[in-house]
Parts: structure tokens; C-alpha cells; sequence
């Protein structure tokens, strides 16, 4: 394995007691995230693409349809599929290879997010029943990991289905029409699934580390909010929570979640 | 000839009388650039000083490093490149109980220090002179290591504009690592934003003046 | 190469698709940068030169360049399944073999540089794209190098010679159908990569490589204006 420099002692006991006073290195409150943007239609052979950057932070996201048998236990429903991958690109920390634990925690827990939170609307994905539906691949890439990629893929995620279009599919044939977009979204509910993950470092609890800040975390929670429901909930790390810290973190991200959909909906404009 | 941006393979010069330095070579009467960087001229000696590129170690050079392990007889240091620099018992100022090595330094820990030998076995560090030693204390961040020269500026003009504006101890090592010690951690990250304002935009004319006003205009 | 043939898009014959060029998009990489040719997006990121892992791969002569190539998996209509296919596998190879001769390695024994590559979106080309964004990065980084690569896709289509091929011209289906004959260059005229799929006659190909040529020295000029661009003098030249 490559050796990687995380964040060095001295300066990590400084963001430690900088955040104990509540203050952050670049100016932040503990509960704020930076700038999020979310720019469109990044890759045209996609049915729905983004780029979303949090600070430094970037990843794309694409959505790809196709047409399959449905599943046994669901023949009326379409498919979800969600994958995240670190690309070696994007960190000197990440490696080539077959994917690590953690590109697949990102992606299983912005799948959770998103399948709970019942955002795609999965018996409109149904053609026939019990023969042909529509599947949703969400595949999601880092391109620069200057911390919080959990965040950015269910922003990112939501941002492309939000402005994906469904293919156009060839009835006859039972094959789906590549290259050409329907004017059709993909069927979506009312829902809007946002993850907030909440990081203990020392005492403190904050929102959308740095890269920087993230070294030094001992414990990530990361809720995924629906308008106010939450829908899925990951606890990682071995560190221990008092359950009143636990109920604070609920509601940190509650918080935060509402700031940030905001922003999220000003950007899809 | 007047200073350029040039990119690999391209022609600086062209002349006999040029002669190639740093990072050139002579093709056909004409010196070629080597690397992505800005070339110079100076008595007819062309060279390019690199923009980029990781930290090449060279004798004399002070370092930051983290120590990476633990031998019979010393501490392997990890300073940020291919390879690993050893810090021997021998070239610390101090007894060391060889059963007790981790009260010198343990894994982790960091380290200012200097290389005294680059050999086929590897980088030799040495603690010895003033100022050397473990880091406890101060912010510790990486910039791009090629421009650690202009930080320090000509003769350690520009690090002591920084010094005196922000009141801070700044150590910058060649390897690209800067070491900030302040009397609070505000005023230590304000003197890495002035840090930062530089290493962002490490060539533009008048830096001196720029540098200067920067810190006038966002000092508290 | 006389008779007038019309391509899809407009194009002269030798007139490349719209190209853009930009260093340092992946910040934590020692060096980086996006190429696009019209579609198609290549993104490509430097790291090294560094110790070379697994141990019993180093060279103690000279460091070692490895390239890994990579399509995202939305990037063509039909999903790629994510992972490694062998397709991946041998642009990888043919792109490290497109570089290598420019890189001075010899100061950097036990060492590796790694050049990753991703293509954001395919409209034919990408191993092309790779290459412009891979040498790019690569000066970017800082590598010490002889010379820049550049890399273009020649085509045949029927009997006409083009240069930059699109997906659509990649599928041409009319007369002789379509020749793909990707070759990659250093600024000073040596060939680097070559491929050919198709059919074409020795003299003809000749002919593909001066228009290769022409059309990596119009690619070069891109590429040096990208790294030069990114220093910022503000105007104190």
C-alpha cells in the first residue's frame, strides 16, 4: 500500500481545540457546510448526469436505464442500482483494484437513502408485469477527495435523477432505444433524500469535514433525511456514543439537512 | 532572453553561446527544455526552474517528517518522498536508552530535521544543530514544494514580512512542509492563509508588495 | 484523396472537432488535466514519482510509468458494467507504451509514476483523448520529459482519409466501411502508438500518417497553450 501523510499531530490537537471553541480552520462554523454546486448534463450519453462539488470535494454522478425481467418478489416494481466507486484519480489514498470496504459502504448507504426514502416511484418503472421493467443504475465517482464524499453521493445521486429523462424504448423489439431521450423524468414521489453525516472529533461534533478534518474522526453517523423522515441511518466506526450524543446528532443532521436542501434546490434551477 | 513559462520538448534558445543548465539539454544548437517550468537565462546559462513535481531530497536540506517506525537503532522517517529517511541514535543531542526509544520519538510523531547524507543505503537525518528536533507544538500543512523559495523569498526576505506582520514562528522546510507557531491558533491560521496567498499564485509580479498589502488589508 | 466527401458533422477532411484543453483539474494530483475533443471527455491524474509497490516490481535502473485507463460507466449509451475488461486492460498498456519513450526516468530507480484516466464520455477516440490528457498531466506533474505526445485518430471511410473520428463516422458503413488507425506522436516526429483496424492499402496508410502529423501538431499547440495558461503573472511577463 502507498504510504499516505494523514494530518499531523500537532495540528490535529489544534483543530481539536480550535472546534472545542467552536471555530473551524477555514472559517466555518461547526454545523455550516462549504459551497455546494451542482453543475448539469456533465456526460451526454447519460440519461441524467452531474458534477457536484462540495468545496474541493468533486464527483460525478451518471444515470443509465435498461430494460430486464424483474425480480421474483417484486414483479410489478422496477430496479434500483446504486454503486459508488473511489477512483485511484482522485486520492493518492484510494487504489486501483477491486473496490474497498469503503467505496462499498458509499454506495450501499446512498442506496438505503434513496431506495427508503421511496424517491423513485418504482411501480412506474413497471412495463409488464412480471416480464419486463425498467432498472435505474446510479453509478457514482469521485473525482477529488478533499473529504465528505458520503454527502456528495446522495446530493449528487438525487441532483441526476432529479434531471435524468427516460430512454426511449422500442416496444416491439422489447429493447431500449440508446441515444435518444424521451421528454419523460424518471418517475419520482414527493420525496427529496438528503445525508448529513454527523463526525465526533475529540468532543466535538461537526458537519462536512475537510479532508483535513475527516483524518481525525473517530465516528461518522450519517442519517439520510427525507423533508423531515428519516429514512436510513449508518453508524460507522467502533467508537462509542453516549445515547444523548446519538439524539443530538439526529438532530444536527435534521438541521442541516433543511440548509442544504435549499441550496440543492436553487442549484437544480 | 527574457523569462518564459516553456513546456517539455520545447526550443528556449537557440545559439551556440547558450549554454544548458538545470533541467535542459543542447539539441542541434538549441536548448530544450526537460520540464514544465520557467526558464531563465543568466550569462548564457539557460535553465528551468520546475513548477511542479515531488520533493527531490539533497544534503543540507531541512525536513519535516513523521516517523513511520521503529528500529534497534533509530527512527524511520517518512518526509514525503520515495524514500525513507533514517534518523540514527547517533544524530540525536542526547543519550537515548535503547529500551526507551519511544520517549525520544514515537510512531506518528513529527520531526524537523536535516539531511547530512543521501547514499546508495539512503537519507541520513541529523537533529543536532539548533532548531531541530521533535515538532509538538504549531500548525503543520504541505504546499508544492517548488515553491518553498518564494515563501522564504531572497535572502528570507519575504518570511520575515511574514513573520513581523503576524507575530508568528514559521519553520519551511525544502521538502514543502511549513510549521506555524503563534500566540493563538486564529492568528496562526491567518498567518497560513498569507502562506496560502502566495503558494496559490507563487509568480506574479510585485509579490513582495502584493504579499505585504495582504497582510495589512486582513489583519485584525 | 481528390473527390469531395461530405462528413456527417461539416469537417474538412483534416479539420479536428472542437478541442479543449485545461491543467490541474484533480487538485490533490501531483499533476492533472481534461482534454476533450467535441464528446469526448478524458480526465487524467498523476501520482509519483513514488516508491513502487509491490517491492518485488521495482527496477533498481529506473523508475517505471504504469497507466491504468478507465471508461465511466456512463459515459457510452449501453452501461459498462464497472470493473476491469480487457479492453480497459490493453489501453492501458498500448497508452503507457504511447508515453514512455518521452519520460527520463533513469534519476528515479524503484520508483513509479502512476497515470490514471478516465473517460467522462465517449464519442469516439478516448484512447486519443487518454494519450493529449495523460502527457499533459504528466508534464503537469512535473515528470521530466523530452517531448510532449500527442495522439489522433485517423480514419478511412470508404476511401476517404479523415482525421478525428466520431462515434457515428466510427460506424460508417457505406463503400469500404470505416479504417480506425488511432497513432500518437511526439512534437518532434516519432511515432509512439499505432493501431489499425480496417482495411487500407500500404501506400494509403502512408498518407493516414502525414495527416496524423498535420493533425498532432495543431493537438500540440493546444496542449502548450493549456500548461501555459496556467501560470498566472498577472501581465508581469
Amino acid at each position: 500500500m502507498d504510504k499516505v501523510m494523514t494530518t499531523p499531530e500537532p495540528t490535529g490537537e489544534r483543530i481539536k481545540k480550535y472546534l472545542r471553541e467552536g471555530k473551524r480552520f477555514d472559517g466555518r462554523s461547526l454545523l455550516d457546510f462549504r459551497k455546494i454546486t451542482i453543475e448539469k448534463n456533465i456526460s451526454k450519453k447519460s440519461e441524467g448526469s452531474v458534477k457536484v462539488k462540495i468545496g474541493k470535494t468533486e464527483m460525478v454522478v451518471g444515470v443509465k436505464l435498461d430494460v430486464s425481467a424483474p425480480y421474483a418478489d417484486s414483479p410489478n416494481k422496477g430496479n434500483l442500482m446504486v454503486t459508488a466507486e473511489m477512483l485511484p484519480l482522485s486520492s493518492q489514498r484510494f487504489e486501483a483494484g477491486p473496490p474497498k470496504f469503503d467505496a462499498i459502504e458509499l454506495g450501499r448507504v446512498t442506496d438505503r437513502g434513496i431506495r427508503e426514502s421511496k424517491f423513485i416511484n418504482l411501480e412506474k418503472l413497471c412495463i409488464k408485469e412480471g416480464e419486463k421493467v425498467w432498472t435505474v443504475f446510479v453509478d457514482i465517482y469521485s473525482i477529488n477527495d478533499d473529504g465528505n464524499l458520503m454527502d456528495a453521493a446522495t446530493i449528487g445521486a438525487v441532483a441526476a435523477l432529479k434531471i435524468a429523462k427516460m430512454p426511449k424504448y422500442d416496444e416491439e423489439s422489447g429493447k431500449v432505444v440508446y441515444g435518444e431521450l424521451s421528454e419523460n423524468n424518471i418517475p419520482l414521489t414527493e420525496s427529496f433524500p438528503i445525508a448529513v453525516s454527523v463526525h465526533k472529533i475529540g468532543e466535538s461534533l461537526i458537519v462536512d469535514p475537510t479532508r483535513q478534518e475527516e483524518d481525525l474522526s473517530e465516528c461518522r453517523v450519517t442519517l439520510t433525511n427525507n423533508k423531515g423522515e428519516i429514512s436510513s441511518l449508518q453508524k460507522s466506526e467502533s467508537k462509542e456514543l453516549d445515547v444523548e450524543e446519538m439524539k443530538n446528532i439526529f438532530e444536527i443532521s435534521e438541521e442541516a439537512s433543511k440548509k442544504i436542501l435549499k441550496k440543492i434546490e436553487d442549484n437544480l434551477k | 532572453m527574457e523569462r518564459k513559462v516553456v513546456i517539455p520538448g520545447e526550443v528556449i534558445v537557440e545559439g551556440e553561446d547558450y549554454l544548458p543548465g538545470e533541467n535542459t539539454e543542447k539539441r542541434d544548437g538549441k536548448v530544450v527544455s526537460l520540464r514544465y517550468g520557467l526558464a531563465e537565462e543568466q550569462n548564457n546559462l539557460v535553465k528551468v526552474i520546475a513548477l511542479s513535481g515531488v520533493y527531490a531530497p539533497r544534503r543540507g536540506n531541512v525536513v519535516v517528517g513523521k516517523i513511520e517506525n521503529i528500529t534497534q537503532n533509530g527512527w524511520i522517517v517518512d518526509i514525503g518522498c520515495a524514500e525513507s529517511a533514517f534518523l540514527s541514535i547517533n544524530e540525536v543531542p542526547r543519550y537515548v536508552n535503547k529500551d526507551a526509544m519511544e520517549e525520544v520519538f514515537k510512531i506518528d510523531d513529527m520531526v524537523i530535521a536535516k539531511i547530512w547524507s543521501i547514499g546508495k543505503r539512503g537519507i541520513d537525518l541529523s537533529i543536532k544543530s539548533r532548531g531541530l528536533g521533535k515538532i509538538s507544538e504549531g500548525i503543520i500543512f504541505k504546499i508544492n514544494p517548488n515553491t518553498v523559495p518564494r515563501v522564504i523569498g531572497k535572502e528570507g526576505s519575504m518570511i520575515k514580512i511574514i513573520k513581523e506582520g503576524t507575530g508568528c514562528n514559521i519553520d519551511i522546510a525544502q521538502n514543502g512542509f511549513v510549521v506555524i507557531e503563534g500566540e493563538n491558533i486564529g492568528i496562526e491560521i491567518f498567518a497560513k492563509k498569507v502562506v496560502d496567498f502566495i503558494t496559490e499564485k507563487p509568480f506574479i509580479s510585485g509579490l513582495t508588495e502584493k504579499v505585504t498589502k495582504f497582510i495589512e488589508e486582513n489583519k485584525k | 484523396m481528390t473527390e469531395k466527401f461530405k462528413r456527417g458533422d461539416g469537417r474538412a477532411i483534416d479539420e479536428l472537432r472542437q478541442i479543449e484543453a485545461k491543467v490541474g483539474v484533480v487538485p490533490n494530483a501531483d499533476g492533472s488535466a481534461m482534454y476533450r475533443s467535441g464528446d469526448t471527455i478524458a480526465i487524467a491524474a498523476v501520482y509519483g514519482p513514488k516508491k513502487m509497490h509491490p517491492q518485488h516490481q521495482q527496477d533498481p535502473s529506473r523508475g517505471q510509468l504504469r497507466c491504468d485507463y478507465n471508461m465511466l460507466s456512463f459515459s457510452v449509451s449501453e452501461r459498462i458494467k464497472p470493473g476491469k475488461n480487457r479492453r480497459a486492460m490493453e489501453i492501458s498498456e498500448i497508452t503507457k507504451w504511447a508515453l514512455e519513450p518521452v519520460l527520463i526516468l533513469d534519476k528515479y530507480p524503484n520508483q513509479v509514476i502512476d497515470v490514471f484516466i478516465d473517460i467522462i464520455q465517449a464519442d469516439a477516440g478516448t484512447r486519443c483523448a487518454g494519450i493529449n490528457a495523460a502527457s499533459l498531466a504528466l508534464a503537469h506533474a512535473g515528470v521530466p520529459m523530452k517531448d510532449m505526445v500527442s495522439s489522433i485518430a485517423v480514419g478511412k471511410l470508404d476511401k476517404t482519409l479523415v482525421v478525428d473520428l466520431t462515434k457515428e463516422e466510427e460506424d460508417f458503413e457505406e463503400g469500404e466501411g470505416p479504417t480506425d488507425i488511432p497513432i500518437s506522436m511526439t512534437h518532434s516526429g516519432k511515432i509512439t502508438h499505432m493501431q489499425l483496424d480496417g482495411k487500407i492499402s500500404a501506400e494509403q496508410l502512408k498518407d493516414a500518417v502525414d495527416l496524423a502529423k498535420g493533425a498532432c501538431a495543431k493537438i500540440y499547440e493546444i496542449q502548450k497553450k493549456a500548461l501555459k495558461d496556467a501560470v498566472d503573472f498577472e501581465g508581469g511577463k
